[in-house]
């Protein structure tokens, strides 16, 4: 009972929003879509919670066809959408029991699937939606998207621009949520999100970069990454741009991540060759490519 | 960097009625520095960046920027800064061509500043093909660099930017970064605000706020040593962990 698509596209006045695009999400699974702004997750999104129609291809969600069974999918998925959709005037306690009535059902029926959210805001149950943080709306609008105990929950962007304690917070919810056979399908403009799930599709410009789980993306990756770190940041990487064997390089936090065109890099010929450009307090290692990484190579071809 | 201050902040603390959202919070930013200002959502750093750019008064303590002070010379903080987030970038039914020169217009730049500032803009962005193309046409990545481009117009002490990358692609992102490097290089300085810590550590210094107080400040380098940390991710989730922004 998980998520088929085959070659689905969508455009919009002639622009590509997404292009043949084919996965499946096993029954259960925790699936990401990692890409930026633009990269097609929204339209992708709507098309398999039935409020969009692909231009083409065909997709199923827990068994049931996105066109011909729409009223099926509709009563059996739960969908946060990225912009905060509850209703601000009503109160925390009105917009659950709103969602919970429209599904036909009631908060206490599924109560122990949305318990350990819910008791997050119960303190704030009398308060309107508008008036909660950022962080109770997303708990508020995952719960009414739980209320209903659906089998495949869809959250388009549930963390941009929340902050690092709150995001870590979210994904841990997410993990209790699929001990419960729940299969969900999470997008996320952040990569480092993207080890938090079993698979991921990176996503760019509307079509799909690779498929696979967090590992074995990184596994694939061609190249030797090198962390190199030196007192002048910038200056760092307008050499290393300058460096004739050079590949890529990018910054990376406290360093810049560095691949050479040759399979052996001679760290000494390198590190001769910034203290030569005036470089100071230089250091060069070998470091474990990450899915940012992955995606800059992916995304550059 | 030079030793000039060119934001002083002292004691600056603002109050919603009983709740302290920046409870006296004190720094200095030196001209040229990029200094990350980080903090959880509801931490109080919005409240705080608007009495820096002069559009909330301060409940009490004092603060400078660019030379004038927050109270009484908002005016002209305003024209000797820069400015943009993701909510305030440009108008998406105006053409880029269009973008700079009202820009330029409002920052008060003559009409031939603004056509040299064009065609300096053009070349080193290589605007070519899109500068009379509408800005909402424009892939968000575009959007964020001209924005960047067009708060830096005129030639502001020190620019303001508020989850500048927020959604952008890595590459772009990266893009994005090497602007801000380049604009301090010039010595113009960078104070940012980010959810990406990856970001926060090409920050020469960042401060973090955990409801309404600057928790800890330091050189990123620094920060990770005190804390015992490989990275700024885990210093940030060590200090906002235990807050509760409610």
């Amino acid at each position: 009972m998980g998520i088929s698509l085959d070659n689905i596209s969508k455009s919009y006045k002639g622009f590509k929003a997404i292009q043949n695009i084919s996965f499946e999400v096993k029954p259960g699974e925790l699936f990401g879509i990692i890409g930026p702004d633009g990269a097609g997750k929204t339209t992708l999104f709507r098309i398999l919670t039935t409020l969009l129609v692909a231009d083409s291809g065909t997709a199923s969600v827990a068994g049931m066809d996105v066109v011909k069974d729409y009223i099926g999918i509709r009563k059996s998925v739960g969908y946060m959408p990225g912009k905060f959709s509850l209703y601000q005037d009503l109160t925390v306690e009105e917009n659950l029991q709103f969602f919970a009535t429209i599904f036909g059902t009631t908060l206490e029926e599924n109560y122990d699937l949305i318990k350990d959210i819910y008791e997050q805001i119960e303190p704030f149950k009398t308060r309107r939606a508008g008036k909660l943080s950022g962080g109770m709306k997303q708990k508020l609008a995952l719960c009414c998207a739980l209320i209903h105990k659906p089998k495949v929950l869809f959250l388009d962007e549930p963390t941009t621009g929340v902050d690092p304690v709150s995001r870590k917070e979210f994904w841990d919810m997410l993990k209790r949520l699929q001990e419960k056979e729940i299969t969900i399908l999470v997008s996320t403009p952040y990569m480092d999100e993207a080890a938090l799930c079993d698979r991921v599709a990176l996503m760019q410009d509307g079509q799909l970069l690779e498929i696979d789980s967090p590992k074995h993306i990184v596994q694939k990756y061609p190249k030797a990454v090198y962390e190199i770190g030196a007192k002048e940041r910038h200056k760092l990487i307008q050499v290393l741009r300058d460096f004739p064997n050079l590949y890529s390089v990018y910054p990376f936090g406290e360093f810049v991540h560095y691949t050479d065109k040759r399979t052996d890099l001679e760290i000494p010929e390198l590190e001769n060759y910034l203290k030569s450009k005036g470089l100071s307090e230089i250091y060069i290692g070998l470091t474990e490519p990450t899915i940012e990484d992955v995606f800059m190579e992916l995304a550059r071809k | 960097m030079s030793e000039e201050n060119v934001i002083k902040v002292v004691e600056l603390t603002k109050k919603f009625g009983a709740f302290l959202a920046v409870d006296a919070i004190s720094f200095e930013v030196k001209a040229g520095e990029i200094f990350g200002f980080l903090g959880a959502n509801g931490a109080g750093k919005t409240t705080a960046m608007k009495m820096l750019i002069g559009i909330s008064k301060p409940s009490s303590g004092e603060a400078s920027v660019a030379g004038f002070d927050v109270y009484t010379q908002t005016e002209l903080i305003k024209k000797n800064i820069g400015y943009m987030s993701q909510k305030f970038a440009l108008y998406d039914d105006l053409t880029v061509r269009e973008n700079i020169t009202f820009f330029g217009g409002i920052y008060g730049l003559s009409r031939s500043t603004i056509k040299e500032k064009i065609k300096v803009l053009v070349a080193d962005l290589k605007l070519e093909n899109i500068i009379d193309q509408l800005v909402g046409a424009l892939p968000l990545g575009w959007k964020q660099k001209l924005s960047f481009s067009v708060s830096l117009l005129h030639d502001p002490k020190i620019v303001f930017l508020d989850e500048p990358t927020g959604g952008v692609d890595p590459i772009t992102r990266r893009q994005f970064w090497e602007m801000i490097y380049h604009a301090a290089d010039k010595g113009t300085t960078i104070f940012v605000t980010t959810h990406y810590m990856d970001e926060a550590e090409y920050c020469d210094r960042v401060s973090i706020m955990v409801n309404g107080k600057i928790e800890a400040m330091d050189r990123p380098k620094r920060l990770k040593e005190q804390y015992e940390a490989s990275n700024l991710n885990e210093v940030f989730l060590q200090l906002a962990r235990n807050s509760n922004p409610e």
